[in-house]
């Protein structure tokens, strides 16, 4: 198969997109496993490498597994002008864990810091799947996460 | 200037569920006005003749992409509504989406009859998930109404990457890409998605398509500017009293929407259009809002006298090296150098010719950037550094 025709594959608006293969993965699984990528590959036509550069691109898709809940706490300046520092070292001081890193004995949550949400109005805000709870304070996070087994 | 409800018209007034509250309220008058007098042309003289131009920051005239697109060979056209506000400090296409998705509706089948597309997108931000359901729902009913007999619309989600709001980086997205910035031209009305004919446009600016058909073209250049016409939804954040979601004609003066709407106090600076936006000191407060002057998407965060400017700025540049594409080396390495400065500012250690680089290092990013993200990410710089330069050189090593 020669490059222009894969790239036509790619391109092919009939089959469902790359892209949304690999969030149903991520939703399912909670990330995208190599076998699949390996999949996606074959059945697209595509390298493997290529895949992965997708995979990759977004923040959302992750290409190693997560915990059952990712608390995403948004760090962007208008966040940042209310505060969110406290509600980082209280979520970290909740969790026991550090942002990137994954609760080890029971995988129950993952903690990542991310880019603006559009919840500047309501800062801080930090989203844990696809919840967004608005308007933190350090003493309201003990109970919000108790919310997620 | 007043404030006034064009875009945000139905916000709080109708059920976003209920078709029927929006039919009510003239919903989908617009498009079967359109659809009965079976002239596109004279939509597109119509827009033209508004004044509309595109509310996601970069302004291009709205009725001259529709001419341009429909006037594209091709029977195989597209209308994409861009959704995926991921500009730091906007969040007005989130509320436009949640209270009143049935203009959005309308305002896309309309673009599409009139460039000749039978299909639309709506790429929604990934952050914005919960709103998928309220936008379902509202494309359902306008269904099952047989509002939708010619034309399709589908949601796209996007995966997370603030880049993807831009056109071409957003088309790549939904072809299942990478989100990277297109070379242009070709630009979208020419070739765009799939490499067909495409209009590509912000929610607020769809918005305000439906109003227009039905009040006409000179109803809504009356409001505004010279060239900037109708409306502005701003979201305001940061050092303000109350914060929101706020609706001016274009021309209002900075002052009446922070101090007066959203009551801040003790202004040190503002930036409006976001991380890549501009920042204005509070002695440029009665600037007017528009495109002649500063507008960007919308975006306007209110810092108080408390705060460090070159924190702000370090912060902000963090941000666009963080979320640049990495396709063009300007915008990868010049937003990476840009961090390293001014993280050495932020420590007290800049050294004099810092400031010279960074200058030149935002001309150069301005001028070979590939898209608006590299184009723009040197803004809060070069705006800080003409209007606060003490603060740079206050941190600058004194060894």
């Amino acid at each position: 198969m020669g490059k222009t025709e894969r790239k036509t594959t790619l391109r092919s608006k009939d089959e469902k997109s790359l892209i949304v293969a690999l969030k149903e993965a991520q939703n399912k699984l909670g990330y995208v496993p190599q076998e699949l990528m390996v999949e996606l590959a074959q059945r697209n036509g595509l390298s493997l490498s290529e895949i992965y550069g997708v995979a990759t691109f977004y923040s959302f898709i992750s290409t190693k597994p997560a915990g059952r809940n990712v608390i995403k706490i948004c760090k962007s300046v208008p966040c940042y002008l209310k505060n969110c520092e406290t509600i980082i070292k209280s979520v970290e001081q909740e969790t026991g864990i550090k942002p990137g890193q994954t609760t080890t004995e029971d995988g129950r949550f993952t903690l990542q810091l991310v880019n603006c949400i559009g919840a500047c109005d309501k800062a801080p805000a930090m989203m844990i799947n696809n919840d967004v709870h608005v308007d933190l304070t350090p003493s309201k996070i003990s109970q919000i996460l108790n919310g997620y087994k | 200037m007043p404030k006034k409800r064009i875009v945000l018209r139905n916000c709080d007034t109708i059920d976003p569920r209920q078709i029927a509250t929006y039919v009510e309220r003239d919903g989908f008058k617009a498009l079967k006005k359109v659809l009965d007098e079976k002239a596109p042309e004279l939509i597109i003289e119509a827009i033209k003749a508004s004044g509309l131009r595109g509310r996601g920051g970069a302004g291009f005239p709205t009725g001259l992409k529709w001419e341009l697109a429909r006037k594209s060979a091709g029977d195989e056209k597209y209308i994409i509504c861009n959704a995926d506000e991921g500009e730091v400090g906007t969040f007005k296409d989130r509320y436009i989406l949640e209270k009143d998705p049935f203009t959005l509706i309308e305002a896309m089948a309309i673009g599409g009859y009139a460039v000749g597309a039978k299909k639309g997108y709506i790429y929604l931000r990934a952050e914005y998930h919960y709103l998928l359901d309220t936008l379902t729902n509202a494309i359902g009913q306008a269904t099952e109404n047989k509002l939708l007999n010619h034309f399709d619309i589908e949601i796209r989600e996007g995966a997370g990457a603030y880049v993807c709001g831009e056109e071409s980086a957003l088309m790549e997205s939904i072809e299942g890409k990478r989100g990277e910035a297109r070379y242009r031209p070709p630009f979208p009305p020419t070739k765009g998605l799939w490499e067909k004919p495409t209009i590509i446009n912000n929610v607020e600016t769809l918005m305000n398509i439906p109003p227009i058909i039905l009040n006409g073209a000179q109803w809504f250049s009356q409001m505004g500017t010279e060239r900037s016409k109708g409306t502005k939804v701003f979201s305001v954040s940061g050092d303000v009293g109350r914060p929101g979601v706020y609706e001016l004609v274009l021309g209002s003066k900075l002052r009446e929407l922070v101090e007066d709407l959203a009551q801040a106090k003790k202004i040190k600076m503002v930036q409006i259009g976001g991380a890549t936006g501009r920042i204005l000191p509070y002695d440029m407060i009665d600037t007017p809002l528009s495109f002649e002057t500063v507008l960007g998407a919308g975006a306007v965060t209110v810092f108080d006298e408390s705060r460090d400017i070159i924190d702000i700025v370090y912060r902000t540049m963090e941000f666009l090296a963080e979320e640049s594409c990495g396709k063009c080396v300007p915008c990868r390495q010049g937003t990476e150098a840009m961090v390293e400065i001014m993280r050495s500012f932020s420590r007290g250690e800049g050294q004099k010719k810092d400031i010279r680089l960074l200058e030149e290092l935002s001309s150069a990013m301005a001028l070979s950037s590939m898209c608006g993200l590299g184009q723009a990410a040197p803004t809060a710089v070069v705006d800080t550094l003409k209007y606060f330069k003490d603060a740079y050189e206050n941190r600058i090593s004194k060894n």
